[in-house]
């Protein structure tokens, strides 16, 4: 500390105070941005109608990772939802998800606990079709999952099991429906190579 | 001693205290990984890991409200203004902290209803506790700012420490606003939170803790306030720098554009620069005062501080902050590992160094030492850094098995979770667990003697404002 701004704190003190508001406009900036980007309906994040139709995670060669894919129609509960009736009962998905604390056992987007699986492509596991379905004697997907969540315990898979929140009817379907647009979202490739075997 | 300086011994006694609390439920959450079926459908996983890292963020808030109404008088030279109201907001504290813990505890989760949110759980991770005791925080956030605001106002002081101080209280208020909304889009959820979480928890409260150094710096040390001042600049300079933009690490995968990628990557990975500031800057000290002392505990603590956060946050974060490997370690237990570490090194630390120093002071103790301090000081870090180490294992397993060979699906994860690595490093966590407890009885049974027993050796009194 001999030269002249050394220990004279004024000199530092603005360095950090320019600093500080050169980093937050640019970060506001960037924020409008990827507000826009991750809005229902922006971008990277799917309208909730999305879950009227089918959605699929799939290689990208272009890319270098799995990009979800929204097919044609493939109807959730065999209902077409309107835009209205589908920010609904997504909307009553994610409160179920918040009142029911979800996310201290499970992780979204990798974000939570670890205790239980990654629910950001769960609609998407192939263990519904190979385990649950045949578990809960259910014809659909939605259905072995609707049944799952509203009785967990009662179908468990290894020595760790999902304990009974008091899921009602109405609550499971929102949940359902909330995995399956969730699963359309752009994640930038997480996780990657979901369901398949890693890309060369 | 000035009223807010007893109000002070209180906040930091409620904190350890719950510090405790928290081990508890931290041992409990763990036990889970170990015995799958405890108190299943009793008291779940979650509910336990809810205590835990909420007890976490309030006696941590405890421990620097403490700091800061210790230090504050001292600073000015005169009570704190409003201290009566600030009494009153700490009962308000504690009943609020209890209540939500028995409401935590027993009605654990509520109906798919608004009426949840308000008064039960609001099921986002660190800030679960109700809305009703969410504004509670908030208003007791505002007294303290009143009291630190108004006190320098009315002592007509303000040195840069202070300033600093008043600026970042700014920040702590507003990015608790983020605990309230339930917005359905869980990218957007995601976007606001970790304003809340990375910025306000590895962002104000960094710039908060230093402040409180600072402070402690000056009188453990007898270090300049210039140098001080100009050190807790240039270590603002660098947190702001790196941490504003380093924000991006934790925008790869929500649903955010690309470009995080790149921005995310670079300006996290310069974080670790002002940490290793730190550690230069102790390391000098320490050659500067040959680790001498009348506080040895708070000296060898403010070091643990130093270096723990460098590890822990700089060496542990550094290694899955780049994009292309966090896409393979995100949301494992090597972010467990870091969060431990880190935490651990950036606040846990600092708190304990603070708290020998007010118990010092307070007693009137001019040489604290003893055989006590020692062995809770190694049981302590080294219980961190076998948990950290265990994570890390288990962590490492999960990136294999599970993020990189199995594509991340229910499968994939039973696998990694049944693996011998994970499990032994569960095992592992469990036991350094323990160890870690250990130290912290030890830590309380030396904090409650310190100063009175007869550990009154030698007297090596620094002279004031040399
Ligand atoms: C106490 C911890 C815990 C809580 C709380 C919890 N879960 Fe689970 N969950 C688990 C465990 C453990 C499994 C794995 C069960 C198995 O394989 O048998 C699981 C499995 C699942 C699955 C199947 C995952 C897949 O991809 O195959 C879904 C979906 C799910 N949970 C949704 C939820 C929802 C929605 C909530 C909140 C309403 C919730 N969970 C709350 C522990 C929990
Ligand atoms: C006996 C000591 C402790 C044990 C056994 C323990 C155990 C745990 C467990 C099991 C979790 C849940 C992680 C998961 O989702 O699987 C957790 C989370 C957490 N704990 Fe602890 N803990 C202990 C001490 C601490 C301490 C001292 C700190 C702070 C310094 C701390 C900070 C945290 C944080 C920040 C989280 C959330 C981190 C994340 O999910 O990445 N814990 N702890
Ligand atoms: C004050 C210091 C720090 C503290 C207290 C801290 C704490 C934490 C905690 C608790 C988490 C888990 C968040 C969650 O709940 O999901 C986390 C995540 C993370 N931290 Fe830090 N951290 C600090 C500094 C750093 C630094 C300096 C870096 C990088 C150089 C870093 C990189 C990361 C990354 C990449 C994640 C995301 C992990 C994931 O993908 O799951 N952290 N940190
Ligand atoms: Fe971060």
């Amino acid at each position: 500390m001999s030269n002249s701004h050394g220990a004279d704190p004024a000199f530092w003190r603005a360095g950090a105070i320019s600093a500080t508001v050169v980093m937050l406009v640019i970060l506001g900036l960037l924020s409008v941005n990827s507000l826009t980007v991750i809005t229902a309906g922006g971008s990277h994040v799917p309208p909730y109608t999305a879950i009227n139709q089918q959605i699929l995670y799939r290689y990208d060669p272009v890319k270098g990772y799995d990009m979800p894919v929204i097919g044609g129609e493939d109807l959730l509960f065999g209902r077409r939802y309107d835009p209205e009736q589908a920010r609904a009962l997504v909307t009553r998905g994610k409160l179920v998800i918040q009142t029911k604390a979800c996310i201290d056992c499970h992780t979204f987007f990798g974000i939570g606990a670890y205790f239980a699986p990654d629910l950001t492509k769960s609609w998407l596991d192939p263990a519904w079709d190979q385990l649950w379905m045949p578990m809960t004697g259910s014809k659909t997907r939605e259905e072995a999952m609707v049944k799952f969540l509203i009785h967990p315990d009662r179908y468990p898979t290894w020595s760790r099991q999902m304990p009974d929140l008091h899921l009602t009817q109405q609550d499971a379907e929102g949940v359902v429906a909330y995995l399956k647009w969730m699963s359309a979202i752009n994640t930038n490739g997480f996780p990657a190579n979901f369901g398949h075997a890693p890309q060369p | 001693m000035y009223q807010s300086q007893k109000l002070a011994i209180k906040y930091l006694v409620v904190a350890f205290a719950l510090f405790g609390v928290m081990i508890a439920a931290g041992l409990l959450t763990a036990a889970y990984y170990l015995q799958p079926r405890l108190l299943f459908n009793t008291l779940d996983f979650s509910t336990a890991k809810i205590l835990h890292i909420n007890t976490l963020v309030v006696w941590n808030l405890m421990g620097f409200f403490g700091a800061v109404y210790w230090f504050l008088p001292q600073e000015v030279e005169r009570e704190v203004v409003g201290i009566r109201l600030a009494n009153v907001m700490f009962w308000v504290f504690c009943a609020a902290f209890l209540t939500v813990a028995a409401v935590f505890a027993v009605v654990q989760t509520g109906p798919s209803a608004e009426s949840t949110l308000w008064l039960i759980n609001q099921g986002r991770k660190y800030v679960e506790a109700p809305r009703w005791a969410a504004l509670g925080i908030l208003a007791i956030v505002a007294v303290f700012m009143f009291n630190i605001i108004a006190t320098a106002v009315k002592a007509r002081r303000l040195s840069g420490v202070l300033g600093v101080l008043i600026v970042d209280l700014v920040p702590l208020f507003v990015l608790y606003l983020d605990a309230f909304p339930s917005e359905t889009n869980m990218a957007k959820d995601m976007y606001w939170w970790w304003w809340l979480v990375h910025l306000w928890v590895e962002g104000t409260w960094e710039v908060l803790i230093a402040c409180i150094m600072a402070w402690t710096l000056m009188r453990l040390l007898n270090t300049s306030r210039r140098i001080v001042e100009t050190w807790l600049y240039i270590d603002i300079g660098l947190v702001m720098g790196s941490g504003i933009l380093g924000l991006g690490h934790h925008y790869y995968w929500i649903g955010t554009p690309k470009y995080w990628f790149a921005l995310g990557g670079f300006f996290s990975a310069l974080e670790p620069l002002p940490l290793i500031g730190m550690v230069v800057h102790a390391i000098y000290d320490a050659g500067v005062h040959r680790m001498h002392c009348s506080n040895r505990p708070a000296l060898y603590w403010m070091f643990a501080e130093a270096f723990g956060n460098f590890f822990g946050a700089g060496v542990f974060g550094f290694m899955m902050t780049l994009p292309q490997i966090n896409l393979f370690t995100h949301g494992t237990q090597w972010t467990a590992s870091h969060g431990h570490f880190a935490w651990w090194g950036a606040y846990v630390c600092g708190l304990i160094s603070i708290f020998y120093v007010v118990l010092a002071e307070a007693r009137g103790a001019r040489q604290i030492d003893g055989p006590l301090w020692k062995w809770s000081f190694a049981l302590l870090n080294l219980g961190i850094i076998g948990m950290a180490g265990g994570l890390l294992i288990a962590g490492m397993a999960q990136t294999f098995h599970e993020r990189a060979l199995g594509g991340s699906t229910l499968q994939s994860f039973i696998t990694a979770q049944a693996s011998s690595w994970f499990v032994e490093g569960m095992w592992m966590r469990m036991a350094f667990g323990v160890m870690f407890a250990i130290g912290y009885v030890l830590l309380v049974v030396d904090l409650v003697r310190v100063g009175r027993m007869a550990s009154v050796v030698e007297l090596r009194i620094p002279e004031v404002g040399a």
